[in-house]
């Protein structure tokens, strides 16, 4: 009985899959990316240039009013987009769900052109709002209908919510076609930060208000994520946190929508990359997850403004590309590592 | 005390657990024997408020388990489920820690610390601590649940074949453990187990379930008679004394 003999330590050691290269490199890319992200553009701003311009001067004005807007809601969109991910991923207890997967941006889009055909007088908080609660709604409806599949159906989890978006995306799309709309929905499809100016954007703030109630949610999502049976017998209101993480999910979407549109994938392979490195603990993962997701979209929006510079290509062509090729590298590194 | 009143769970119209009235939690250790399918498991879901009884009462220590606020029933009843798939991937450190949720709510002391070191020592974790769990091999992972368990430091600890996947080893090492749970640590284990003889070495007393209805409760010694046994289990057993102990023997 060697084992059982054994007197516990008082000393509780801390090793654990830290890995502080990972917050150093990514905090090294955050910085290099937001300053080259707002010197980079069609007119000249560069740190010279707001010097010798003074406080008044032309590129000092492109600055305030344009690329600092346009950098910070980047970066707050990257941020709040990858906990989004991560928080559905351990509300569903499945890898492969974001809102893009589950219906839930459908459902917000849905919500837009709903205000866009009712009240087209809307100011922006409005729309946001009533994308949040479609986006609420949906969330709501593809936790239903996934609670009859099996939790270990990891692929048919998000077929389900893919089908549902489709379904969702659909009947947007008729009414939209009916209502001659076509034209204010493709806006969101695509997502791109080419218009964000000063008062345009400010909404975002909501979605990263949304990272810090993640964030001091952390170790209750990280319960929720051990299964309902776990969380209730460690005494957790398993349907209350269910309810927070929905809306923290919804206000995400929704912001993020309103400002700059769909941004596919983010939500699935940034948590997926730091779960590879550290693990699904939530509360480690946050700020990873948002650094990385961060640093991702500022990536793909300096592509996306200088693959053909002077012009800009929408930020979701590379999203999309980019994110893909992740993904699919995910997938296969799950199949050969026989999970 | 653990005290079930009428207790009755049924499924459509399969009545799997059968107006059960039985109190636990006067013994230090009890095992809860049955058939597959007697019902031993919807009873620890209906204790650990995981499935709602269709009629009767239960209480954890004079709180009624349907209306006592969960988290402080965490603080005194822990239920270790029969079959458990965690997905996320997480440490077996990370698991234990969760384990001191109902204390923490998830800012841990000095305190919750020893507890969480003292559950890995025990269970002999030490070396994987680090490793996450689908790194693990079954045993291994069944004993970062029963040390998640441990460290929620409850009184009452229900576990539902707690040695699933274990070896010679450690089924022993844990029957021991859960001994010392109760001798050392002074709480009321309640454990579902098949191997009969293990419940007779470790147990002060065997409840025996059959089609939802408890037919035997009392101290090893009297449950390991073959007429019991085999009305149980519906087959026949032969018992024999081997050093002084009761052995049952069911092969062949
Ligand atoms: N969700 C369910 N729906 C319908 N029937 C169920 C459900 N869960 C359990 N049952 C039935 O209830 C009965 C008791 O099941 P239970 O899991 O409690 O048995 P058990 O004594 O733990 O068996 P085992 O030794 O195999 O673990 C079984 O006949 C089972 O088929
Ligand atoms: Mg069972």
């Amino acid at each position: 009985m060697t084992t059982l003999d054994r007197t516990p330590t008082s000393t509780p050691t801390q090793a654990r899959p830290r890995r502080t290269w990972v917050g150093v490199l990514v905090a090294v890319l955050l910085v290099v990316l937001g300053l080259a992200s707002l010197f980079v553009g069609v007119s000249d701003v560069s740190p010279s240039s707001v010097l010798t311009g003074g406080r008044d001067g032309d590129a000092a004005f492109l600055l305030v009013a344009s690329r600092i807007p346009r950098t910070v809601a980047v970066l707050l969109a990257g941020a709040s987009l990858g906990i989004a991910g991560l928080i559905m991923q351990m509300l569903v207890r499945n890898k492969f769900v974001e809102p893009g997967t589950t219906g839930v941006s459908e459902f917000a889009t849905l919500g837009m052109l709903v205000t866009m055909i009712f009240l087209p007088g809307l100011a922006v908080v409005g729309k946001m709002a009533v994308a949040a609660v479609f986006g609420l709604v949906g969330t709501w409806v593809f936790l239903r209908v996934v609670r009859v599949v099996p939790v270990r159906q990891l692929v048919l989890v998000p077929l389900v919510g893919i089908m549902l978006g489709g379904v969702v995306g659909a009947v947007t799309t008729f009414f939209a076609y009916r209502l001659d709309l076509l034209q204010s929905l493709g806006q969101w499809s695509q997502g791109s930060f080419a218009t964000i100016m000063q008062g345009r954007y400010e909404f975002l703030w909501i979605a990263g208000l949304m990272v810090v109630v993640a964030w001091v949610a952390a170790d209750r999502f990280s319960v929720v994520g051990l299964g309902e049976e776990f969380a209730t017998n460690l005494g957790l209101d398993y349907r209350r946190v269910v309810a927070v993480g929905m809306v923290v999910i919804a206000v995400i979407t929704a912001a993020v929508l309103v400002t700059a549109g769909m941004i596919p994938f983010l939500g699935l392979v940034v948590p997926n990359v730091v779960s590879l490195i550290i693990g699904d603990n939530v509360r480690r993962s946050i700020p990873r997850v948002a650094g990385i997701g961060a640093v991702f979209v500022l990536a793909c929006d300096l592509v996306a403004r200088l693959v053909r510079f002077p012009y800009e290509i929408p930020l979701g062509v590379v999203v999309g590309i980019v994110g893909a090729a992740l993904f699919l590298w995910l997938l296969l590194r799950r199949r050969s590592r026989a999970h | 005390m653990i005290a079930l009143e009428n207790v009755t769970k049924r499924y459509g119209g399969q009545t799997v657990v059968d107006d059960v009235s039985i109190t636990f939690g006067g013994e230090g250790v009890t095992a809860l024997i049955g058939p597959n399918g007697a019902g031993k498991s919807t009873l620890f879901g209906l204790v650990g408020r995981l499935l709602q009884p269709d009629a009767g009462r239960i209480a954890v220590d004079g709180m009624a388990v349907a209306t006592t606020p969960s988290h402080e029933l965490a603080r005194n009843l822990a239920v270790l489920r029969q079959d458990n798939h965690v997905a996320a991937r997480l440490t077996v450190h990370d698991l234990v820690e969760f384990g001191r949720f109902p204390h923490s709510r998830g800012r841990l002391t000095v305190h919750d610390r020893e507890h969480i070191e003292r559950a890995i020592g025990y269970l002999d974790l030490d070396a994987y601590r680090d490793r996450f769990l689908d790194e693990l091999s079954g045993g291994q992972r069944q004993r970062a649940f029963i040390a998640m368990v441990l460290a929620q430091d409850t009184k009452y600890v229900l576990l539902d074949e707690p040695l699933n996947n274990l070896d010679l080893r450690h089924m022993t090492e844990i029957m021991r453990l859960i001994r010392r749970m109760a001798d050392e640590l002074g709480k009321r284990v309640v454990v579902v187990l098949h191997d009969i003889n293990v419940a007779a070495t470790y147990a002060d007393r065997i409840v025996a379930m059959r089609d939802g209805v408890v037919v035997a409760d009392a101290a090893a010694r009297e449950i390991m008679r073959p007429d019991v046994l085999a009305a149980v289990y519906d087959t026949p057993v032969d018992v024999r004394e081997i050093d002084g102990r009761p052995v049952a023997l069911y092969y062949g």
